[in-house]
């Protein structure tokens, strides 16, 4: 740690401040909200003189704003904790326990890296999404703070230097390319985009056009989008846990440490089957709320066997394909006329996997240690079909593990036995300072 | 051959009955008002209308009796070692398994009628907001010794998420 930092560190019993361009940023926002309430008015009768003097106006008054939250914003990391005080006119105190960090991101938006500062997140189970966001710090401070964090959340001495990472994989742009254009919603753009103008050119009625416009603002952004969020996918691994790197404008780089993965999903769009492509994403307990969808991605594109080589780091000893899966009853077919071949569940000791879907196949792993509840449901069709399904209950995420439609007696069956492998696998599972010994059997951990 | 919803060993506590008496005087409240209204209104057209929808219902009131009754037969419960399984419905049939150590709180509600009626709520509630497990139409001393020792067990077998 350099001089400076430690004078920094040592002003007001330890607490630091957040970098002290931050405002710029913040007041950045504020001028673009001011510039885009102004466009939507500026249709109105309101002047252009006025406009722009509302839109100076914004400017000072947001650095003001940025200049006072950052005045009033200090955090101290502690031995087994964050701290965090924020608030201009209502303060508020915040304690994070290390010890149950689920992840730490760090973001870079556009306008941030132009200046070379970063975002620094760290996420806990439960709460919104990203419960101590820590606006902005620089790119250096971002990086060693992640160091120091991760380091005493896994039990090590503050000052371990930053663990080295493997490279696990790395999504290709052309490949990224494909697969988002091989999507049905684009496609189908595509054709009724066709389909539109061949009917304009018949009929002669131009302003069916209009209904192109629609088509175009809905999937073309997505598309584009999620090029841009997944550029130069990186999936490396480190005591730390996974890093991901992606992001072409605003990048992101999230490290999740060992035994945070709650519960995985590998899905196969129909579209991508004949390359043997899917995509793999992750329920992890801090990810929830706004961004959760974007931040869940472990894998937007990969070769199957890529991704199951992945899963195979991520969830040590876990081989997704080698779980034997069986399928259902044919009296599924009442209930699930167009899928039902496709439905299977299976056991090992580790996990408990399900398969859906005809078209976009979805495998959904589960851990039996991470499991949060079990549900028998049997509806009335079910019952004279003899048959039930069995929910699988993880953290909020995209994981969503089912079994539907099992013959009614193994379905009971498959609940007790999952109700016995999770309370085993869970006396069995890693400590949550992973660095730290294991303390045996029926780790006495304390309650959140 | 045994039933995919029958009690684990022991057989299920059930909930109290006056569960279905407060469920079933709201519902004679609120569909009595409704047949009235609903009488009168036909009434207007022809006094066999009004009969009519008078006796039609009537059964209704007369069947959502039967099914209140039986629907709150349904709910029941059991403390197993190291969960609590939670089964409940007629129709659509559920069966909750919730294992002690993922509880993350568990809550008592009660509201002006329930407590009018001495009855109260447990809700146990896990990381994954899908569990779902309440118990309904329980004594409020139940209720309170189910919560303690809840939370108990929760603190013996808890587990990071």
């Amino acid at each position: 740690m350099s001089e400076a930092d430690q004078k920094q560190r040592d002003d007001r019993d330890g607490f630091r401040r957040l970098h002290p361009l931050t405002p710029f940023i913040r007041g950045w926002k504020i001028f673009a909200a001011a510039v885009a309430i102004a466009l939507q008015q500026a249709y109105g009768d309101i002047g252009t003189g006025w406009l722009l003097s509302a839109i100076g106006a914004s400017i000072p008054i947001g650095i003001a704003y940025g200049w006072l939250s950052w005045r009033n914003t200090h955090y101290r990391v502690g031995d087994d904790d964050l701290r965090l005080e924020t608030g201009v006119l209502r303060k508020r105190s915040r304690r994070v326990r290390l010890d149950r960090l689920q992840a730490v991101d760090v973001v870079r938006p556009l306008v941030a890296r132009a200046l070379g500062l970063a975002e620094l997140r760290l996420e806990v189970a439960g709460g919104g999404s990203s419960e101590a966001p820590l606006a902005y710090l620089s790119e250096d401070a971002a990086q060693r703070l992640r160091a120091e964090l991760l380091a005493r959340a896994a039990g090590l001495h503050h000052a371990t230097p930053e663990a080295p990472e493997a490279v696990l994989l790395e999504v290709p742009l052309g490949r990224l390319v494909e697969a988002t254009l091989r999507s049905v919603a684009l496609i189908g753009m595509l054709v009724s985009l066709v389909f539109l103008i061949v009917v304009t050119v018949v009929t002669g009625e131009w302003s069916l056009l209009g209904f192109a416009v629609p088509f175009g603002l809905a999937v073309v952004p997505i598309s584009v989008g999620t090029v841009v969020r997944h550029f130069g996918f990186t999936v490396a691994e480190s005591p730390d846990g996974l890093r991901i790197r992606h992001g072409l404008l605003e990048t992101r780089s999230q490290t999740v440490p060992p035994g945070r993965v709650q519960a995985v999903r590998v899905v196969e769009p129909w579209l991508w089957r004949s390359q043997g492509w899917c995509r793999v994403e992750v329920d992890v307990a801090g990810y929830v709320g706004e961004g959760q969808a974007a931040a869940s991605v472990l894998c937007p594109v990969a070769p199957r066997a890529e991704a199951l080589a992945l899963l195979a780091r991520v969830l040590p000893g876990v081989d997704v394909d080698a779980v034997p899966l069986t399928g259902v009853p044919a009296s599924a077919f009442w209930l699930d006329p167009i899928g039902w071949r496709s439905l299977g569940v299976g056991a090992d000791d580790r996990v408990l996997v399900t398969r859906t879907g005809r078209f976009t196949r979805v495998t959904d792993v589960v851990l039996h240690e991470k499991l949060q509840s079990v549900r028998l449901r049997q509806g009335l069709v079910q019952r004279r079909l003899g048959l039930a399904s069995v929910h699988l209950d993880t953290t909020p995420g995209p994981v969503n593990a089912s079994a539907a439609h099992r013959p009614a007696a193994e379905a009971r069956a498959m609940v007790d036995a999952e109700v016995e492998r999770a309370r085993v696998s869970r006396s069995l599972a890693r400590p949550d300072r992973w660095m730290s010994p294991p303390t045996g059997p029926a780790t006495p951990t304390v309650t959140r | 051959m045994s039933e995919p919803f029958d009690p684990p060993g022991e057989p299920w506590v059930r909930v109290s009955p006056k569960l279905a008496t407060l469920r079933r005087l709201l519902n004679i409240g609120a569909g009595a008002v409704l047949l009235v209204g609903l009488t009168v209104l036909a009434a207007m057209a022809s006094t066999w209308a009004a009969v009519a929808v008078a006796v039609l219902g009537v059964a209704a009131l007369g069947w959502g009796w039967v099914i209140v009754g039986r629907s709150v037969r349904s709910w029941g419960y059991a403390e197993r070692a190291e969960d609590l399984l939670v089964t409940r419905g007629v129709l659509n049939r559920q069966l909750v398994v919730v294992p002690y150590g993922r509880m993350q709180f568990v809550d008592v509600t009660a509201g002006p009628l329930d407590r009018r009626f001495g009855l109260a709520t447990v809700q146990l509630h896990t990381a994954a907001a899908a569990s779902d497990a309440q118990i309904p139409g329980l004594v409020p001393a139940e209720a309170a010794r189910l919560r303690d020792r809840l939370a108990a067990r929760g603190e013996a077998g808890a587990a990071g998420v």
